[in-house]
């Protein structure tokens, strides 16, 4: 059977295709405005170059914020438990997942099944998300994609003592006006926001293996920070932002869908009516 | 519709508590066209003495008022924004914002203008409290204040000295109205409503100790709409024989299996305030046949209980229970002061999170939880202090507990798509549930 995850994200949309279990394509696009259009645009890519067309497809399943968008997917499930099914594919012996996307950082506590048992989510503050290294790399004037190999060339710690994102770029700027180098910036960004990840995960419990995953994972200063807070190592699969749309293929797969269940309703009202 | 498992019914109470509390509000309002006083006060205890004066007196209690304007989204953010222009910051309790907004905007949450309080008798609830109607006597153009200090210690520590402490303080207040009104205490009102004050508190808590039965006769949010009552005024009468009725009724529906939720399968608590204008969340978790037992909060905010021989919760019994005749004034002063320094569970917190710990662990087994779901309420320091140290101490006991972020009464802080996401998540994932209904 083969079978679909699309994963809407605050910032990017991810889809992938799966038939027993491997991966025959995926992609990914800027999720935009329009979560609909974006969810259509990122399956229908990914279908390209599964070399497949929808008629093909058995099961679709969306997660992420903008899931209910996804008009063509038969259900939906939750981020965390699509991180975990995902995870859970890769990397059987992860306990303990820490999701970190554009608008939400979140550590699960997984089963040996890929089931979640605990999650912790940092639901308010920006400055725990992928939006808080973009807002300070726009800060810096260097480009995201080179802003965790610039903190890593850093030689002193700095401490940042904003809590808010807000208030942590207008704390870069006056780093930068006291001409403090931009890796040792860009080191204490990266610190600042693995600190408060690491203080969401220590809620649900530090239990080895522990894997990094969701666009930020890619960031290499952050998962070297994020190592440091947790004074513990962390995997990080290859292409981590795509581990939540492959765990919800795994449920697509699986059969994990709203749609059973309301099929299931639907049949006891018909047998209670005929009584 | 579809077969439920267990059979459910409408409270025929129901109707009657929305009468009370409309009247209240109205009956404030219109104070002064019959000669009445209109006093402003604390909603969690003590009203037996300001209501001990002659005559009428109406009163509008703080919290329940600002619980009113939480519940209406629109108007509550203007009221916040009203609060936030006079320059009192975002991160002070959800309630006393609003609450000065609706005197700064000139605007009674149940329609036209706001109406003065003639004074004002308060006491210390939390540093809020403390704080709340002084200021909103001065943005009123000075209305005479008293506000005397609760703080007297936790439920297990409060003996003669502490009961004489808020006493004395009492006797000043005492003071302070008669000289403020013109008008003499009634010893024969303050004993009787003191009386009234023990039964609506003991009824209450044996409502909610009938939660502990399956199916549950009460969900959550229906008890929101009737404990008010008794932040309103647990001293009159009327409250108080509400609290009977309640009572008989729920006894029934335990006695007929009359559940709250249809399809009851997984029970839960919840911890603080709800975000008063979505209170639709705890009907949405009853699509999975969750029903919300109620909670610390809940149970005793109004509802006084007591630690048994055997160390579980149990309704704290009314003055008739005990045998106890009030002979005079300082007689039901200190009886009143002892039910609510001894009896009213909900200061513990404020004493420390073990001692929140070990009753919300009580709490959890005696109502047979299967897990908890906590509002993170951002609105108040006082109800949601030690919420990360009782979720582990839940978890620790071996209840799964998830947490979602909000606030009692400003919406600006509540994301209702994202809490439900995050139900869906915690109770098909971690509960492994399914949805029962659409």
């Amino acid at each position: 059977m083969i079978a679909a995850g699309i994963d809407i994200g605050g910032k990017v949309a991810k889809a992938v295709i799966v038939e027993d279990g491997k991966v025959l394509g995926k992609a990914w696009n800027l999720t935009g405005i329009n979560k609909a259009e974006a969810a259509e645009r990122v399956y229908n890519e990914a279908l390209r170059k599964a070399g497949l067309q929808r008629k093909d497809v058995e099961r679709v399943v969306a997660t992420g914020s903008g899931a209910k968008r996804v008009t063509f997917a038969q259900g939906t499930i939750a981020d965390a438990a699509a991180a975990a099914r995902g995870i859970n594919r890769l990397y059987p012996n992860v306990r303990t997942v820490i999701d970190v996307g554009a608008e939400e950082g979140r550590a699960i506590k997984v089963s040996p099944e890929g089931r979640v048992l605990d999650f912790a989510i940092n639901e308010k503050c920006a400055a725990g998300t992928g939006t808080f290294v973009e807002a300070m790399a726009r800060a810096l004037e260097v480009p995201i994609e080179e802003i965790g190999k610039l903190s890593l060339s850093s030689t002193q710690t700095i401490a940042m003592n904003a809590q808010c994102a807000v208030f942590g770029e207008s704390e870069v700027v006056s780093l930068i006006h006291t001409k403090t180098p931009k890796p040792d910036i860009a080191r204490a960004v990266h610190d600042a926001i693995a600190g408060r990840i690491g203080s969401v995960a220590r809620i649900v419990g530090l239990e080895k293996d522990i894997a990094l995953v969701g666009g930020v994972a890619k960031n290499i200063g952050f998962a070297d920070s994020l190592k440091k807070d947790l004074k513990l190592d962390v995997l990080i699969p290859d292409e981590p932002e795509f581990v939540g749309a492959l765990g919800t293929a795994a449920a697509a797969a699986a059969g994990v869908l709203e749609e059973e269940v309301r099929a299931k309703v639907l049949e006891k009202e018909k047998y209670a009516e005929g009584k | 519709m579809a077969e439920t498992k267990y059979q459910t019914a409408g409270l025929k109470v129901w109707r009657k508590a929305k009468e009370i509390r409309e009247k209240y509000y109205k009956d404030y309002a219109g104070a002064h066209d019959g000669r009445a006083l209109r006093w402003g006060g604390g909603a969690w205890s003590f009203d037996a003495v300001p209501q001990a004066l002659e005559g009428e007196i109406y009163p509008l209690t703080e919290e329940p008022y600002g619980a009113s304007i939480g519940a209406n989204p629109v108007f509550q953010v203007r009221c916040q924004e009203a609060a936030e222009g006079k320059g009192y910051a975002r991160d002070l309790c959800a309630y006393m914002r609003g609450y000065w907004g609706s005197i700064i905007r000139d605007q009674y949450a149940f329609g036209g203008k706001w109406p003065k309080p003639d004074f004002i008798f308060q006491n210390h609830i939390c540093c809020s409290h403390a704080k709340w109607l002084q200021v909103a006597s001065e943005l009123e153009g000075g209305i005479p204040y008293f506000c005397f200090d609760v703080g007297a210690g936790p439920y297990n520590k409060i003996g003669e000295r502490q009961i004489n402490y808020v006493v004395e303080q009492l006797y000043d207040g005492i003071e302070f109205l008669e000289k403020t009104t013109g008008r003499k205490i009634v010893d024969e009102k303050l004993i009787q409503n003191v009386y009234n004050t023990y039964i609506s508190n003991s009824l209450w808590s044996k409502s909610c100790e009938l939660n502990q039965n399956i199916p549950a006769p009460l969900d959550e949010k229906s008890m929101y709409s009737l404990y008010v009552l008794g932040t309103l005024q647990k001293s009159s009468k009327e409250v108080a024989d509400f609290y009977k009725e309640l009572y008989e009724e729920t006894k029934e529906r335990v006695a007929n299996k009359i559940a709250a939720v249809g399809n009851e399968q997984c029970r839960i608590i919840g911890d603080s305030q709800p975000p008063w204008a979505f209170l639709r969340v705890l009907r949405y978790m009853e699509k999975y046949g969750v029903v919300s037992l109620g909670s610390l909060y809940t149970f005793s905010l109004i509802g006084w209980w007591r630690i048994d021989g055997k160390g579980n919760l149990v309704p704290y019994k009314t003055l008739e229970e005990q045998g106890i005749k009030i002979k005079d004034r300082d007689h039901a002063l200190r009886l009143l002061t002892e039910g609510e320094l001894k009896g009213k569970l909900m200061w513990a917190p404020f004493y420390g999170a073990s001692l929140k710990n070990e009753l919300v662990t009580k709490i959890a087994s005696q109502w047979k939880i299967d897990a908890a779901m906590i509002h993170v309420n951002r609105g108040c320091e006082g109800t949601a202090q030690h919420q990360m140290e009782m979720k582990l101490a839940l978890a620790k006991a071996g209840f799964p507990v998830m947490t979602y972020e909000g606030n009692m009464a400003d919406e600006r802080e509540f994301d209702e798509a994202r809490t439900l996401r995050l139900m869906d998540l915690f109770l098909t994932e971690t509960m492994g549930l399914k949805k029962l209904e659409w």
